[in-house]
């Protein structure tokens, strides 16, 4: 079952194009990774999705029905660019962000306050928002965002302005929601955060989308049959014994130990080729080398660009 | 509870929480009631009465003069050029000469020889009583009845009292100060609350939009929905202070009139007494009596001759409907722009008729009825004051009606365009915005 659904979503602008006939599909209980260079059409989809702005054409469903004013209360946003009444008080404000999304009042002062324990911040309650530290402020926004419960729950670039320590302490939360039957939408450029959470992702690039998918499957899919080996031995013999079933793509020896990274041609298998080496040198490892969300999100972004360079993942 | 609801609350009570909001509620008040008191207990502190010495080479004037709280005079047998010498010898105040060949246009060479300056009161009372005392000489040297004439004059003496009648015959007296008192100080009223409030509509726009938490909030209400809980917010914010001011203000004037007229002579305090015993069943034949009656106590009998609940609902009307109509435009401002140096581009057609309407309102005063008066209280950017400037004065029925709708009906749409323009515009960063581009978001599909 998707949470939400996405059916061929444009959105102009006067002078251009947001999102280019845009479809998604993000399955419950899942993290979802929305990936893109800036100014891609991200912002753009997460307004949609949010209802802050409509789609000139294209429908969005949430749990199969037509997305409308009613599933606010069920959705959380955490926006890139985050602000606080400075003027207010910490307390007050987040139970009047809570009361907009639908909250009653006593519920969510109790859920509240456990939140600020957990968090340790229930000191600072009754304090001005611009007296607190910009980590403290972003972790009174991520309450606020994960304070409803909501069934998705929409992260933009959520690890940033926090230190490593508070860092780890957002993504346990993140896991613990989906954990508790929460979808995370997550929008990042920190590609190492997407390998580490996302089940899904979705790349968008120039207003439209150009890859979606399970990470695992993507990774896969991009595999260029590219191994990276160690071993001792004759790096001339060992060039040799590639013959015609692989290719060198560079290596770095020492003495006579080396790593060396080649690609396998043709229909030649992994055996095939430890078969033609092993007579030659010492093996001492042999991994295939998957690329990472990195490599592929350059790539691809690359790939689009007028006069971009073609990197060696795509076929 | 309704999400608008709640951000009228919150718009609210942050804003009257505000150390700024209460000093102005308490400074106001201090300085109207500053201005109301501070001039009348300025008059009543007596000056030092100022001696004079008077040279009357006629011997005419020799012990006539009257004296006052202001001046006195004596006469010392001297010669002019004698006082002048030894002036600065003596005590007085000031040397009053009167030359000697009086009656035939000597009055040109009676003049006034000072150390400091005499005060304007007292030059207007010497001069006041001079000439009465030789136009009462003429008389009696050209053998005319003195008592004749000051009768004939006195007689003939009146102010002219306009009163307007309504279609019953009756009198719908309006007293011409009273009514330019009220008009004025509702139009100002009006004036200075819709650019007060209206900034500060603009101001929180802007600051949600800079501090970037209109995102999260639009994630929650519609955009208009957020716009209009500001205004309504505000609103009351001016509400509530308008109405403290007017408790405040009132407080304070009777407590300081009490206070500074403790040291009103006894006579005087005799005098508003009875006024207000026989006030009780006035009619216009014993009107005479009335003519010491303080000038504070005919105000308040004129102003209950005005309509006053047709006044105040009117204000009330137009100061709502009026700042309604403005601070819709003044958010979509706030909405279109970074920072509030940008503002002023956008400001500047917004306020202009706004001042506009101020500066005319001297005008309207003058001719209530005027052509000038009748457009500029239709036209909704004008009417909110224009309209309050006229209503003193009384205003056919239709004309307020006319004027009414079409304000509410500008109302309306402002508050259109402003949405329009908010919800595009309250979501654009790093973008300098023309008039141009205000006009595109007019069209763009929610």
């Amino acid at each position: 079952m998707n949470i939400l659904t996405a059916k061929n979503i444009v959105k102009r602008y006067a002078s251009h194009t947001a999102l280019n006939d845009v479809s998604l599909e993000i399955p419950s209980q899942s993290i979802f990774g929305l990936l893109g260079p800036n100014g891609a059409g991200k912002t753009s989809l997460i307004r949609i999705i949010n209802q802050i702005t409509g789609p000139d054409s294209g429908e969005v469903f949430f749990e199969g029905e037509k997305l409308s004013p009613k599933h606010i209360g069920q959705i959380g946003y955490l926006p890139e660019e985050r602000g606080l009444y400075k003027k207010m008080e910490v307390g007050e404000q987040a139970l009047y962000l809570a009361q907009l999304k639908g909250m009653p009042k006593a519920e969510a002062k109790k859920k509240l306050k456990a939140w600020f324990e957990k968090f340790e911040i229930d000191a600072w309650w009754n304090k001005k928002v611009e007296e607190l530290s910009k980590g403290m402020q972003q972790k009174v926004q991520f309450i606020v965002t994960v304070l409803h419960e909501p069934k998705l729950l929409i992260l933009d670039e959520p690890f940033s302005g926090f230190d490593p320590i508070n860092a780890n302490l957002i993504k346990n939360e993140i896991l613990n929601l989906k954990k508790q039957g929460s979808t995370i939408l997550f929008s990042t450029h920190n590609m190492g955060s997407v390998e580490e959470l996302c089940d899904n992702i979705a790349l968008i690039n120039k207003s439209k989308k150009i890859l979606d998918g399970p990470v695992k499957d993507i990774r896969k899919q991009f595999r260029s049959n590219v191994y990276e080996i160690e071993f001792t031995g004759n790096m001339m013999g060992f060039t040799n014994a590639l013959w015609t079933g692989a290719e060198l793509i560079e290596h770095n020896c020492e003495d006579r130990l080396c790593k060396a990274r080649v690609k396998l041609l043709g229909k030649t298998t992994s055996n095939d080729f430890l078969q033609s080496v092993i007579p030659v040198v010492e093996i001492h490892s042999f991994n295939e080398i998957i690329p990472s969300m990195n490599d592929i999100f350059i790539a691809q972004v690359n790939a689009e660009a007028p006069g971009g360079v073609s990197k060696n993942f795509t076929e | 509870m309704n999400k608008i609801a709640l951000i009228i609350k919150r718009e609210y009570l942050t804003r009257v929480k505000k150390k700024s909001f209460i000093i102005m509620t308490i400074l106001g008040p201090i300085l109207m009631a500053g201005i109301g008191v501070v001039p009348i207990y300025l008059s009543m502190q007596k000056a030092e009465k100022q001696t004079i010495e008077v040279i009357d080479e006629s011997g005419l004037f020799v012990n006539i003069i009257p004296e006052s709280d202001l001046v006195n005079f004596v006469y010392p047998k001297i010669t002019i050029q004698d006082a002048r010498a030894d002036f600065f010898k003596t005590d007085y105040n000031a040397i009053l000469y009167i030359p000697k060949v009086l009656l035939s246009g000597g009055q040109h060479g009676i003049r006034i020889f000072y150390k400091k300056q005499l005060s304007a009161s007292a030059l207007n009372y010497i001069s006041d009583h001079l000439s009465r005392i030789i136009f009462d000489i003429i008389l009696v040297t050209n053998n005319v009845n003195v008592n004749f004439i000051k009768n004939a004059k006195e007689k003939s003496t009146f102010t002219l009292k306009t009163t307007q009648i309504d279609e019953e015959g009756k009198d719908k007296n309006k007293n011409m100060a009273v009514a330019i008192g009220i008009s004025l100080v509702s139009a100002f009223l009006i004036y200075f609350f819709i650019f007060l409030y209206g900034v500060q509509v603009m101001r929180g726009v802007m600051e949600e939009k800079t501090n970037r938490i209109v995102e999260v909030i639009l994630s929650s209400v519609k955009p208009f929905q957020l716009m209009m809980g500001k205004i309504v917010g505000v609103a009351l914010v001016g509400l509530t202070q308008f109405l403290l001011w007017v408790i405040l203000t009132t407080t304070l004037y009777s407590v300081a009139t009490v206070t500074v007229f403790k040291g009103m002579d006894l006579k005087q305090i005799q005098q508003k007494e009875q006024v207000i015993k026989i006030g009780a069943n006035l009619d216009y034949n014993n009107m005479n009596n009335f003519e010491e009656t303080p000038e504070a106590m005919k105000i308040w009998d004129e102003l209950q001759t005005m309509n006053l609940p047709e006044i105040l609902f009117t204000f009330l009307f137009y100061f709502l409907a009026g700042y309604l109509m403005y601070s819709a435009l003044f958010a979509a401002v706030g909405s279109a722009v970074d920072n509030e140096a940008d503002t002023q581009q956008f400001m500047l057609p917004i306020t202009i008729p706004l001042i506009f309407a101020f500066i005319i309102a001297q005008n309207v005063i003058q001719d209530p009825s005027s052509p000038m008066a009748f457009w500029f209280s239709i036209i909704p950017l004008t009417s909110p004051v224009i309209m309050m400037v006229r209503i003193p004065f009384g205003v056919p029925p239709w004309e307020l009606a006319l004027s009414m709708g079409v304000l509410v009906l500008t109302f309306i749409f402002t508050t259109w365009i402003a949405g329009r323009i908010y919800r595009t515009g309250i979501l654009m960063y790093g973008k300098k915005v023309t008039w141009k581009e205000l006009g595109k978001w007019l069209f763009y599909k929610g």
